[in-house]
């Protein structure tokens, strides 16, 4: 929680110019009000930022990132703060700018198929804004009603669907930003084929560290004209994932590829997410396929198929929209669903090889029991993105000590299956000790060197991502080279 | 020859230096530890380095001290065909991963122009894709992570094995389509797909307008495809603009999506090409380029396509060109003048639309440049990056023309 340590004050005339660009009550500079910014989505981390100042237009957050440019000041760009990594939050000598006022969709192109936004602009709400033109906007995070377009960017946030049509880095095709120096630059085109160099795909996932995304320019999908929502349940859960790799190796890429296990199961049903599925399933299997209506019945065939000859005790089809959502309200809110079960909760994230699978699940149950956790399972299986969630209770210092534990545990058990460290919620200040377990110095330095190229003063996000350690020695080099 | 550079070569490299045709050092590293070791001795020493593949693809004229060519680093590294992942060495061609995947009934979804014996890292390089990026996307999305040589000799990698991951910076997106200005390409995670059960090819014939018209209605009906191409006279060796439509599934799958195309096609005739028939007329059409001496990409979306077609047969000649009539994006091949190449780029950047040199003899590379002028703020960007990469500008490789062309 907030260190109880005294924080410096903060320079008042710091506070009036911020003021005089956004308004002054549009700077929250009361501890109180400070303190809203102080976590996002991950309990573990917090930090309470020396001001949060929310800008309403693009031309305000250029203002301000120059005015900070000029007085040297740190600062962090930040979403909505569903984060799942502590990207987002900013330390006591640092700036807050959350831009969720900045939420206008600029422009939906129907012929085009692309929309522009600004970064403040829901996930969700873009996609209910694209529906009446039969379009959708596809990376759907968990958090997709709260979660903004522009921390989906640094993140590069995925999503169930993601399976089939990638990540926002697939769907971003341009971007205006500003720098840490206050440059303004335009990167991509409509298309998403760079002039020069992909300058877009670089800054895609840098996790607020490169500069900030004032518009974006994305791609939008026709609403498929035909889903088919399966759902199957496992009596034990190394079948339900050997059906997932039946599936992959058969050719079919579903729209969605979920796995659940019991506990998480038991969660759900117990809540007020309830989706009816089988509470004594080991695990269950929801399989959503989409396209056109003569393939995506054809693949429906095979894979109802294939999910019984893996062991499928049952396999249920939606029949309505209204039961299709029922499924998917089940996974999307099984985070919701633990809070049950204990105050707080971790959301782990990391990636294992799919054939994996099997023995990764294997050993986290083991690291559970290790470690004396509850631990469930609700993961985009058709990817390998597992999402083990540990529920505890923060005041309970030693529980929080085998939590962090046993989440260490977990990504070395992920690392040694030839996976990462994360698949979508991002490195952040969650994992920034865990970079040096996938990547060498070498490449750890370089990382350092290319945020250095976007923000040579290294005010942006500043200490996430990259140990510091790394950033040092990457300097020390290029010194000695010149 | 320049012998104490070849002096200097045979003593760190051995018998994987010899002297090339046009009297330069000519070094070919098996791995990417021997490629880096090469490359530090070039930065210290600040000899200038063309990079080749199989010199396949782009005219190996590049002015320099001494070739790296990555023929020798051709091999399939491994194989995972549950997890759909393998790792190759950028000088493995094409030709020979299939060949390696087909057993595992598996297949990386890249058709780019040229040869099939072009390495993937010449691919990864130009980012140079083909048809098939209307379903599968560009060759970024088919790259899971890279290990890559810098120009100062340093071994860097980025992204991993999964298919999902973002863990660090992607630095493996200013490889692709990076020119090798980023370092050179020595090991490549790609991703791999499932060969699909069934896999039918049409091909219309006819004048542009007409064959514009029916790929609108196509697309616009959403009909589930692989590819839908249209593809010059020139570039098919006919007198009629063609228009190819592919379709990838279950047997039920394409039936139902062929009839869908030949109902919103309306008067236009598509035909059944056999699988052999197929594959050789996509190959055509990939080879066909290389009878001009520069190919460039447009970077226009579909609905833009009709004008810009119109606008390259104003500016340079129809040449030898195809057009994704879905998923967007343009080639064109043929022998324009710098200065109309520059025109061109004038008229298509005022519709937002860059155009990238792929491949060109390096006299005319360097005078337009791959990628033209940067736009305001790209330069100083890209100029940051590329240091980070090659610090000594040792890798020949003209991002920017030379007259900010």
């Amino acid at each position: 929680m907030a260190p109880a340590i005294a924080e410096p004050a903060t320079d008042p005339e710091l506070l009036r110019a911020l003021g005089r660009i956004v308004g002054p009550r549009w700077v929250r500079a009361r501890r109180s009000e400070r303190r809203a910014y102080e976590a996002d989505g991950l309990p573990t981390h917090a930090s309470v930022p020396m001001v949060a100042v929310l800008p309403g237009t693009t031309r305000e957050v250029i203002a301000l990132v120059r005015l900070l440019a000029e007085r040297g000041v740190p600062w962090v760009a930040r979403g909505a703060g569903t984060g799942l990594s502590g990207g987002a939050l900013a330390a006591s000598d640092a700036v807050l700018i959350p831009l969720t006022r900045l939420n206008r969709i600029l422009e939906i192109d129907p012929r085009r198929r692309r929309a522009r936004i600004e970064p403040g602009v829901v996930n969700a709400r873009l996609s209910e804004a694209a529906l009446p033109h039969g379009l959708l906007y596809a990376p759907d995070p968990s958090s997709q009603s709260a979660c903004t377009l522009g921390g989906n960017v640094a993140e590069n946030a995925g999503g169930p669907h993601c399976l089939k049509y990638g990540t926002t880095t697939n769907h971003v095709t341009a971007l205006e930003i500003v720098l840490a120096d206050g440059t303004v630059t335009r990167l991509g085109s409509p298309l998403g084929e760079p002039w020069g160099p992909d300058l877009v795909g670089l800054f895609v996932g840098s996790e607020g560290m490169f500069g900030i995304a004032l518009e974006i320019t994305v791609r939008l999908e026709p609403i498929p004209a035909a889903i088919r929502t399966l759902l199957a349940d496992f009596t034990s859960v190394r079948e339900a994932t050997e059906a997932v790799g039946a599936i992959v190796a058969a050719g079919i890429v579903p729209a969605a590829l979920e796995m659940l296990d019991q506990a998480c199961v038991r969660a759900v049903e117990a809540s007020i997410y309830a989706a009816g599925y089988p509470t004594d399933a080991a695990a269950v299997l929801l399989v959503e396929l989409d396209g056109t209506g003569p393939s995506v019945a054809a693949e429906a065939t095979m894979v109802e198929a294939m999910l019984r000859k893996r062991g499928a005790r049952s396999v249920r089809s939606a029949e309505t929209a209204a039961e299709r959502a029922r499924l998917w309200q089940g996974r999307k809110k099984a985070f919701g669903a633990m809070g049950r079960i204990a105050p707080d909760l971790v959301v782990q994230d990391a990636v294992v090889p799919r054939s994996a699978l099997p023995a990764v699940l294997d050993t986290i149950g083991e690291i559970g029991r290790r470690y004396r956790l509850t631990i469930c399972n609700v993961f985009h299986a058709g990817d390998g993105n597992l999402h083990p969630n540990i529920c505890y209770d923060r005041r309970d210092q030693d529980l929080a000590g085998r939590v962090e534990e046993a989440s260490r545990a977990i990504m070395e058990a992920c690392v040694a299956a030839g996976g990462s460290i994360t698949g979508e919620h991002g490195v952040g200040a969650d994992k920034i000790d865990y970079m040096p377990m996938i990547f060498d110095e070498t490449s750890l330095a370089t990382m350092c060197a290319v945020r250095r190229a976007f923000d040579p003063s290294e005010r942006a996000n500043p200490n996430k991502v990259v140990p510091v350690h790394s950033c040092r020695e990457w300097r020390a080099a290029t010194g000695r080279r010149r | 020859m320049n012998e104490p550079i070849f002096e200097a070569l045979k003593a760190i490299a051995r018998e994987a230096v010899s002297l090339g045709g046009d009297g330069l050092p000519r070094v070919a590293p098996a791995s990417a530890e021997a490629l880096a070791s090469v490359m530090r001795h070039a930065f210290e020493r600040r000899w200038r380095v063309r990079v080749e593949g199989r010199a396949s693809w782009m005219p190996p004229d590049a002015p320099a001290d001494l070739v790296i060519t990555t023929e020798r680093m051709n091999r399939l590294l491994s194989v995972a065909p549950a997890d759909l992942v393998a790792t190759a060495q950028g000088g493995a061609s094409m030709r020979a991963i299939r060949s390696a995947l087909a057993p595992h009934r598996a297949w990386v979804p890249l058709d780019p122009p040229g040869s099939p014996d072009r390495t993937l890292g010449s691919i990864l390089a130009t980012g140079t894709a083909g048809p098939l990026r209307h379903r599968f996307g560009p060759v970024r999305d088919q790259v899971l992570g890279t290990t890559v040589v810098t120009g100062d000799g340093r071994i860097v990698r980025a992204g991993g094995v999964v298919v999902k991951n973002v863990a660090g910076f992607d630095l493996t997106k200013v490889q692709i389509g990076g020119f090798a200005a980023f370092g050179v390409i020595a090991e490549i995670n790609v991703r791999l797909r499932a060969v699909p059960v069934a896999r039918q090819t049409l091909v219309a014939r006819g004048g542009l307008e007409a064959l514009l018209e029916a790929a609108r209605a196509i697309a616009e009906a959403n009909v589930d495809l692989s590819l839908l191409e249209l593809c010059s006279p020139a570039l098919t060796a006919s007198t009629e603009w063609a228009l190819v439509a592919q379709t990838l599934g279950t047997p039920e799958g394409v039936n139902a999506e062929i009839e869908r195309i030949t109902t919103a096609a309306g008067d236009i005739r598509f035909d059944p090409l056999d699988g052999a028939a197929a594959d050789r007329f996509l190959a055509a059409v990939g080879e066909g380029v290389l009878e001009s001496p520069v190919v460039v990409r447009a970077g226009v979306l579909a609905s833009g396509t009709p004008e810009t077609v119109d606008l390259f047969g104003e500016t340079i000649g129809l040449g030898r060109l195809s057009a994704g009539l879905g998923a967007g994006g343009l080639r064109w091949a043929g022998n324009p003048t710098p200065a109309h190449l520059r025109a061109l780029r004038i008229r298509l950047a005022e519709r937002e639309i860059p155009v990238t040199v792929e491949r060109a003899p390096w006299a005319f590379r360097r005078e337009v440049g791959h990628f033209g002028v940067f736009r305001e703020g790209v330069r100083p960007l890209t100029e940051r990056v590329r240091a980070v990469f090659d610090p000594g500008l040792v890798l020949a490789a003209p991002l920017e023309g030379q007259d900010g062309s």
